[in-house]
């Protein structure tokens, strides 16, 4: 165990010991114990980070877990692992804080749970960006899932909280499972779990046929984790969750899982056209969707989830068009695709610090107003003037107004798609063009609800009637979080490289790993100013045209696209689930209909079709009637009479004739044994069927006379068709059998009994010596048979029910 | 003879086959008695029906037709006669119970 493993756990081994905190410490709000661990975390992860601008060393370290099946929880820290774990840390920190103060109501809250499930979800997601092993990360990204459906159900006693966890759990669980099977693909092309060893192997199995369907589910995997076109229906839902969590886990953290996943498998599955096209058209798609949705909004938490859903897209769309650069053998920092990986690491982190302080913001006004609806909201400037003072700074950050962190990442995504539109590799031809255009109009809208966002909530008339609470600004504790992560995104607008050498070089070296010359890294250099080039024009004509629309937003938003505040996917979602639940009582009213006349068909229709298709299948279908024993000229008339007997049971309609023929049967049955030679089998059925006999008769007393059978033609013809069936398949196997028996003669292990009845056993009569001796346990359980039996028709008849019960 | 007895056992599962498929337990019951009768009969087919002497020592013969399947076919009948009985007496309950031996009229509760 080194320190890193501790990393992991430490989350975990904390959640144990919340619920003690909470019940012997009442007076303090438990999140103050808490927050103390993630800083500590944080604090600890940062020495890490390669401040003297040297490459950064990774870490490695391994724990046997089940080594037979090559399960090691492996711990792997390089820049990509420590730049999602000093996220995970430094804003769990401040989201812990927040929420002290968020959820101040400690008698009315249950504390204990909140914090046990944020502690499990921080470990959880430790674990899924420092795991090396793909099963381990597996098993961490399931635990985030769990988590974050507990956290969105936070209040459970609301229906909506608990529609928006079933939503979230069932779409991240099902790319969890498909991720899992593309993990299991891939080990079975590698034969490692390691994912250092995958990327080892990686040019061997590309060749493989299973590449790509490994590469299919693992995208699905990290498609619906990371809320992408069609999968994002899950994360506006997830808004019931309280604020805390909306912002650590659904715009900073889980929801990156995903592009987590894509960066890390970058080395593995870039260089693919595949690869390259899926992930920049969904996340192209998904930035457009999310951007032209979330103008929709009227909650502030709607428009900022549409937003996250976007900007996820952003990111993802750059590691797409980034995953060119594995087209050219050794590049240097200023190839063009390598522009859309930089712009998409930058972007993540700048997007995880104005996100989750807006996030924070939104809570805030709906903390201090009682509303989250823009309709109500209106003129807090002046009421909440540093609130507004940090919604300004996130919004021009998200919106992509210099001197914020989110015009740089802006401009290099704009870079980024330009640069993708020359592309000469993967066919892009002219197609790539799209990519600027989509990037373009999405930035447009971008801007759109940035300015709805800030215009609608801050300024205009304050409508106090409206308002649950009358507004005031918030105390200082809850604004803590949102202000220091406001400066952040001044100072990484200000100072952008500041991150550039210290973790964007070492996030660069990990997604690309080997594109370097040996000895050479990533060398980045983010300016403020680059001169009047495309990009700069384009920011322009954003904020023209998206100014343009917002000041005439009334005469296009009233067409009936816009007036829909729910994504309409869900309508797939929704009816695509009570159509599940439907259609399987459909199928399950249609297959059990409770009567014992259908399941009898369905078993032997199985029984004739496999039987026959054995049959059939394995060409053993053979009559042979040469080598057969003579039939003794009575035989006829015995057989006949049988068959007979047997034909007429079911046409007659009194229950003492079916009783007389079935006896009439058995003692026919009886005197074959006796012409078989089976003298104790003939002594036997013919006791048997006395005492079958008279049981009949006791029991017919009371049973009801036989009723003529009232069954339709199509079940009476059916029922004579299976009858038929049956009966043929048994006939034509044992033919089969009686003509291989003889074509293949094996000699009887009875040759043993014969030669040592009387040797060994010292009895003449062979088949009682099998009995009792040769075979005595058969015979043995068989009377336990007869003395179960009997307990039972004594318990049977004894044992009455009371009146009322059910029997 | 073999044949002769094969077709003759296919008889006796699909009229026992049919008995199955009906809808008044008595008939059901008969029905599992006759298929016994032919799994039994099956049994002994299948083994080989040499024309040897009954498997008793003191008969001194050079051939004793095979005694296992005999054995066999003997615990097959108790076992089925147990079996029987004890459907019969569940069936006898049944009726005193519910008033009716219609498998259409026993289907259960709405409820279930």
């Amino acid at each position: 165990m080194s320190m890193l493993h501790f990393v992991t756990l430490a989350p975990f081994i904390m959640a144990i010991f919340v619920p003690i905190i909470y019940k012997k410490f009442r007076h303090l709000h438990t999140g103050w114990f808490i927050l103390p661990l993630p800083l500590i975390l944080f604090i600890y992860l940062f020495q890490y980070l390669p401040l003297d601008g040297a490459p950064m060393e990774t870490v490695s370290h391994s724990v046997s877990w089940v080594p037979s099946l090559d399960i090691n929880f492996t711990v792997y820290l390089d820049g990509l692992s420590l730049l999602f774990a000093l996220l995970i840390t430094g804003i769990g920190t401040l989201v812990v804080l927040y929420s002290i103060y968020y959820i101040a109501n400690k008698k009315e809250e249950p504390l204990n749970n909140f914090y046990v499930y944020l502690m499990m979800f921080m470990g959880a997601m430790l674990g899924v960006v420092l795991s090396d092993n793909l099963i381990v990360l597996y098993v961490f990204w399931e635990i985030t899932s769990l988590a974050s459906s507990l956290l969105i159900a936070y209040w459970f006693h609301k229906e909506k909280s608990r529609y928006g966890a079933q939503k979230s759990m069932l779409i991240t669980v099902t790319g969890g499972f498909s991720m899992l099977a593309g993990f299991t693909l891939l080990y079975l092309m590698a034969d490692t779990f390691s994912i250092r060893g995958i990327i080892a192997v990686a040019d061997v199995i590309v060749t493989s046929p299973l590449f790509i369907p490994a590469m299919l589910l693992i995208l699905l995997g990290a498609f619906t984790k990371s809320a992408q076109f069609p999968f994002h229906i899950w994360l506006p839902d997830a808004m019931e969750a309280p604020t805390p969590v909306s912002a650590y886990l659904h715009s900073a953290t889980m929801v990156k899982a995903g592009i987590y996943l894509v960066a890390r498998m970058t080395p593995v599955f870039g260089g693919q056209a595949e690869w390259f096209w899926i992930i920049s058209s969904f996340g192209l798609f998904t930035l457009l969707w999310g951007s032209v949705s979330a103008v929709r909004q009227k909650d502030l938490k709607g428009i900022l989830a549409f937003s996250t859903v976007s900007q996820l897209g952003l990111i993802m769309s750059l590691l797409g068009l980034g995953s060119a650069a594995y087209h050219y053998d050794i590049i240097d920092g200023t190839s063009l695709p390598v522009v859309a990986i930089l712009a998409a690491v930058f972007h993540l982190i700048n997007h995880a610090t104005f996100k989750g302080s807006l996030f924070m913001v939104v809570g805030i006004i709906d903390h201090e107003t009682g509303t989250r609806d823009i309709r109500k909201l209106g003129g807090l400037m002046t009421i909440m003037p540093i609130t507004f003072t940090v919604s300004l700074i996130g919004i021009a950050s998200m919106a992509g107004l210099p001197p914020f962190n989110g015009f740089l990442s802006k401009e290099m995504f704009f870079t980024g798609t330009l640069n993708s539109a020359t592309l000469d590799v993967f066919n892009v031809g002219n197609l790539g063009v799209i990519f600027p255009i989509v990037a373009w109009i999405a930035s447009v809208f971008t801007f759109i609800y940035c300015m709805i966002m800030l215009f609608k909530t801050f300024t205009g008339k304050h409508q106090p009637e409206k308002l649950d609470k009358a507004a005031h600004e918030a105390p200082i504790g809850l604004l803590i979080s949102p202000i220091i992560l406001a400066s952040l995104v001044i100072v990484f607008g200000l100072f952008p490289n500041l991150l550039s050498y210290t973790i964007i070089e070492p996030v660069m070296q990990s997604i690309m790993p080997g594109l370097t010359a040996s000895g050479e890294q990533f060398y980045v250099n983010i300016y403020h100013w680059h001169g009047f080039n495309t990009e700069l024009f384009m920011t322009m004509g954003v904020i023209f045209f998206g100014s343009l629309l917002f000041l005439n937003q009334k005469k296009w938003q009233e067409t009936a696209f816009y007036l829909r505040e729910r994504d309409p996917l869900n309508w797939f979602y929704d009816n695509g689930l009570t159509g599940l639940i439907n259609g399987s009582s459909v199928v399950n009213n249609v297959q059990m209909t409770g009567r014992l006349r259908d399941y009898f068909s369905y078993m032997f229709i199985f029984l004739i079709a496999i039987v026959s298709f054995m049959l059939w299948q394995s060409n053993a279908l053979t009559v042979d009637f040469t080598n057969t024993t003579e039939i003794p000229s009575y035989m006829y008339l015995v057989s006949l009479s049988l068959i007979l007997c047997t034909i007429v049971i079911p046409f007659v309609s009194k229950r003492i004739s079916a009783i007389v023929l079935m006896g009439v049967v058995g003692f026919l049955v009886a005197l074959l044994f006796v012409v078989f030679r089976a003298p104790d089998l003939a002594l036997t059925q013919l006791l048997v069927e006395t005492v079958m006999v008279v049981l009949f008769l006791l029991v017919f007393y009371h049973l009801p006379e036989l009723r003529k059978e009232t069954f339709k033609p199509v079940f009476r013809l059916s029922n004579l068709i299976i009858s038929i069936g049956v009966g043929l398949v048994v006939t034509l196997t044992a033919l089969s059998v009686h003509a291989y028996s003889y074509e293949n003669p094996i000699s009887p292990i009875s040759d043993f009994f014969v030669e040592n009845s009387y040797a060994l056993a010292g009895g003449n009569n062979i088949v009682n010596v099998i009995l009792v001796d040769f075979r005595g346990l058969d015979t043995l359980l068989e009377v336990l048979v007869l003395g179960i039996v009997a307990l039972g028709v004594v318990v049977l008849i004894k044992f009455k029910a009371r009146k009322g019960e059910d029997v | 003879m073999e044949i002769l007895m094969i077709l003759t056992i296919g008889v006796l599962f699909t009229v026992a086959t049919y008995l199955i498929l009906s809808k008044s337990l008595l008939r059901v019951i008969i029905g599992v008695v006759v298929i016994s009768h032919g799994a039994h009969l099956l049994l002994l087919t299948l083994s080989g029906l040499q024309q040897g002497a009954p498997p008793l020592l003191g008969e001194e013969a050079s051939a004793y037709s095979d005694p296992l399947p005999q054995a066999l076919i003997l615990t097959a009948i108790v076992i089925g006669f147990g079996i029987t009985a004890f459907m019969l007496v569940l069936a006898y309950r049944t009726y005193k119970e519910h008033k009716t031996d219609n498998f259409d009229e026993l289907r259960g509760t709405e409820d279930e």
